[in-house]
């Protein structure tokens, strides 16, 4: 094991933002503390997923949106209540109706590559693909409105396995590779700005299939109350061994039982983000990762040495998407339920870019510091906005209306806030916080 | 059988939604086509110039409501968005004076462009946000239609109704006149021929006389008045919304990239494929073909490809298509 020691610099940046979070836990509550903390371990994973890519390989991701949703799929999947009566009503017919759409795509991609150019592959392309179409949608279609049908207040729809959610999490890096596969094939060749273009789209067309077809995981009706890998607060607070050690220590019964089920979950993230450094340091240091550095920094030069450089860079994107994948399992895991109207761009793929770059692509703990602090940051303006907000406004008269336009806006200094830092990272200091070496 | 109803249900349902999201695509695509050509990165922060210029031009035409000025059956933010439009420019120059020329000087990547305009669309975005929040703002006043279904009916004494906007006729009017005005533009004045020659070779071009920073500050004000007009457009037929603005970059981008990145007349061609195509795969078919077809043959489905909410995938997929297959767009673009 190589963690190499990140040096004096390093560690008093990593103490700074450790001086954040202790400050948050003793000025504010250090149940909020912890909140902030655990989200903050996610966060760092899919910075180090995003580093990955960007970082190692130079892709352009701006999908990252798209793969924690799925993540969060996966998570329903897996863990969600098993509903056989929803499943009989159409279960099969739907997985038939999915296996036949992607038949046709095969199909035609073969057809396309083993065809001559001309108007007969034209002609069979379009046969294929529009009866394809058609017969996917005869099959699918009865199918989703029975499923849709049963129990529709509660479910409506298909059901999880019941499996403990703690296998969701390599379940959703697993489904998040699976689409990394599909999505490098048909859009790593593209420049590096379409490239981004492309996955942009993409992540959108993810999380509106999770929204719209409800018969999967509910669409906006959301899918509630998934298995917790932790104990529950209630119960805690019924178990007697757990009253008298919290009597013994001192502690109000209630507010122990929260901040012990936040460690627990912030035990199992600090867990998954250590094993998920320790394997990007190795995988940085090792002859693999000079070769990714390599293709990043000239791919034509890295050809001519025999790199095969599309391989290299599908099998980076699979990779750091299932890093971001089992991320998004791991915050579905966390919320306890999967709310796919609530996932946005901006949150979700352009905030993970700020840790990126404030941390420094190509630098492991950079995207793990960035992380850490871009999240304090970003739940913590909207209370320091305020307060300085009440501050500007303090000598305007009450009740003008400059005055509560002001108060009520400070909600919105967050994503002003993230560009202007993300703006003076990249003018004055571009290699982030902890440069790559 | 009934052509005529069918026609007229097509045109009230498809053909006339389509065309005006058409316009508005199209400008929008210009404004990132015209950056693409000058300053050579894709824009990210353009949907939310557009929602930057709709918010200047709102707050004027309040102004304006309140002060009693009305442009008569003509919405009054027309009157508004010259305002709006210097506004915008002003903010565009003035993120390129702080931002932008910095990196433009290091020559620095397209990719590192692409990023530091992500960084703005944050700023603006949030700007926008605190100016007029997040809520939806209609804005639109004057004369709602142009003809009413109803009209339509006892004119024609037809089944089917075709009601066209207002918004809608201004919308394709106002789009035909920018853009004879920009192509009169880049082609005859001097300014115009300098920013081609400045697009087809920066080199040639410098080595020419030519003023790069009058060239680049053009563009800009070019981008910010075709973002604004296209962000009015939107807003006053559908409505405003700071996330919905955001949203548009994609079938934006789609447009711009279908047609061929850094030519004009592609940004065009490019938002009529994207707006058609999203209007008719997300279309329900079913009273058009009932009209066309023999009663016996009547369609018992909807006859809707996707949803309503998949047309971003249409776009999305047009987009990969053309990249697949046709990389430079329609029209001929360049690439870095």
């Amino acid at each position: 094991m190589k963690l190499k020691a990140p040096g004096a610099r390093n560690a008093a940046l990593f103490a700074a933002v450790a001086v954040l979070f202790i400050g948050t836990g003793m000025y504010q509550s250090w149940n909020s503390s912890l909140g902030i903390l655990n989200m903050a371990l996610i966060s760092a994973i899919m910075a180090l997923g995003l580093n990955l890519q960007w970082g190692f390989a130079g892709l352009f991701n701006t999908g990252v949106m798209g793969f924690v949703a799925l993540g969060g799929l996966a998570a329903v999947l897996t863990s969600s209540t098993p509903l056989p009566q929803s499943w009989q009503a159409g279960g099969p017919r739907i997985a038939l109706a999915l296996v036949l759409g992607a038949a046709t795509i095969a199909l035609a991609v073969a057809i396309y590559q083993r065809l001559a150019a001309g108007r007969g592959r034209t002609l069979a392309l379009l046969a294929v693909l529009v009866g394809g179409f058609m017969l996917y949608r005869y099959v699918l279609d009865p199918a989703v409105t029975a499923v849709e049908a049963v129990n529709a207040a509660a479910y409506g729809n298909i059901g999880g396995l019941g499996l403990p959610i703690l296998l969701a999490w390599p379940v959703g890096g697993l489904l998040a590779a699976c689409a990394a596969w599909a999505i490098g094939k048909t859009a790593l060749g593209l420049r590096s700005d379409y490239l981004a273009i492309a996955t942009l789209g993409i992540a959108e067309i993810i999380v509106a299939v999770l929204k719209n077809e409800d018969w999967l995981a509910r669409g906006v009706k959301n899918v509630i109350s998934l298995p917790r890998p932790v104990p529950y607060e209630v119960d805690l607070q019924k178990s007697a061994g757990f009253l008298t050690w919290a009597q013994n220590w001192g502690f109000d019964p209630v507010t122990a039982s929260s901040l012990v089920v936040k460690l627990a979950y912030a035990g199992l993230f600090g867990a998954v983000l250590l094993a998920v450094i320790w394997l990007s340091q190795t995988a940085l240091n090792s002859p693999w990762g000079r070769m990714m550095r390599a293709i990043r920094d000239n791919e034509v030069s890295a050809a001519a040495m025999g790199k095969n450089v599309t391989l290299r860079h599908l099998q980076v994107f699979i990779l750091g998407s299932a890093v971001i994948g089992m991320a998004g399992a791991m915050m579905t895991t966390l919320d306890g339920q999967l709310t796919p109207g609530t996932y946005q761009p901006l949150r979700f793929t352009f905030l993970i870019w700020v840790m990126v770059i404030v941390g420094g692509s190509g630098s492991n703990w950079g995207s793990v510091l960035g992380g850490f602090l871009i999240w304090w940051l970003w739940v913590m303006v909207e209370p320091i906005g305020l307060l300085a907000l009440q501050g500007i406004t303090a000598g305007m008269a009450d009740g003008s209306w400059l005055k509560v336009h002001l108060i009520n806006s400070a909600a919105h200094m967050r994503l002003l806030t993230m560009g202007v830092i993300l703006l003076l990272v990249l003018r004055f200091s571009p290699r982030g916080l902890i440069p790559e070496k | 059988m009934d052509i005529l109803n069918g026609l007229v249900t097509f045109l009230n349902f498809v053909f006339v939604p389509g065309l005006a999201y058409g316009a508005q695509l199209a400008l929008g695509a210009l404004g990132v086509t015209l950056v693409y050509a000058i300053l050579r990165f894709s824009n990210f922060a353009h949907g939310d110039t557009m929602a930057f210029g709709t918010m200047a031009t709102i707050l004027v035409t309040w102004a304006m409501q309140s002060a009693g000025i009305s442009f008569g059956v003509l919405p009054t933010a027309l009157l508004a968005l010259p305002f709006g439009i210097a506004a915008t420019a002003l903010f565009v120059l003035a993120t390129d004076r702080v931002v932008y020329r910095f990196y433009r000087h290091q020559k620095a990547a397209p990719t590192i462009m692409v990023i530091v305009s992500l960084g703005v669309m944050f700023v603006m975005n949030g700007l926008t946000r605190f100016i007029i929040g997040v809520g939806e703002q209609n804005f639109s006043d004057g004369g709602r239609f142009l003809i009413t279904a109803g009209e339509f009916k006892t004119a024609t004494g037809l089944a089917e109704g075709l009601a066209v906007k207002t918004t809608q006729a201004l919308t394709v009017v106002v789009a035909v006149i920018v853009v004879a005005l920009l192509f009169w533009f880049l082609q005859k004045t001097r300014t115009g021929k300098s920013m081609r020659a400045f697009s087809d070779n920066e080199d040639l071009a410098l080595l020419s006389g030519i003023n790069p920073d009058r060239v680049v500050a053009v563009t800009w004000v070019l981008a910010a008045a075709l973002a604004t007009i296209a962000g009015v457009l939107y807003g006053l037929d559908k409505s405003f919304k700071p996330f919905t603005y955001f949203q548009l970059l994609l079938p934006i981008f789609a447009a711009a990239i279908v047609g061929g990145l850094g030519s004009p007349i592609g940004a065009i061609a490019g938002g009529f494929v994207i707006a058609f195509s999203e209007v008719t795969v997300t279309y329900a078919w079913k009273k058009v073909v009932t009209y066309l077809v023999p009663d016996s043959m009547a369609p018992d489905t909807l006859l809707q490809l996707m949803s309503t909410d998949y047309k971003f995938a249409v776009s999305f997929s047009i987009l990969i298509l053309v990249l697949l297959f046709m990389p430079t767009g329609l029209f001929k673009g360049k690439s870095v």
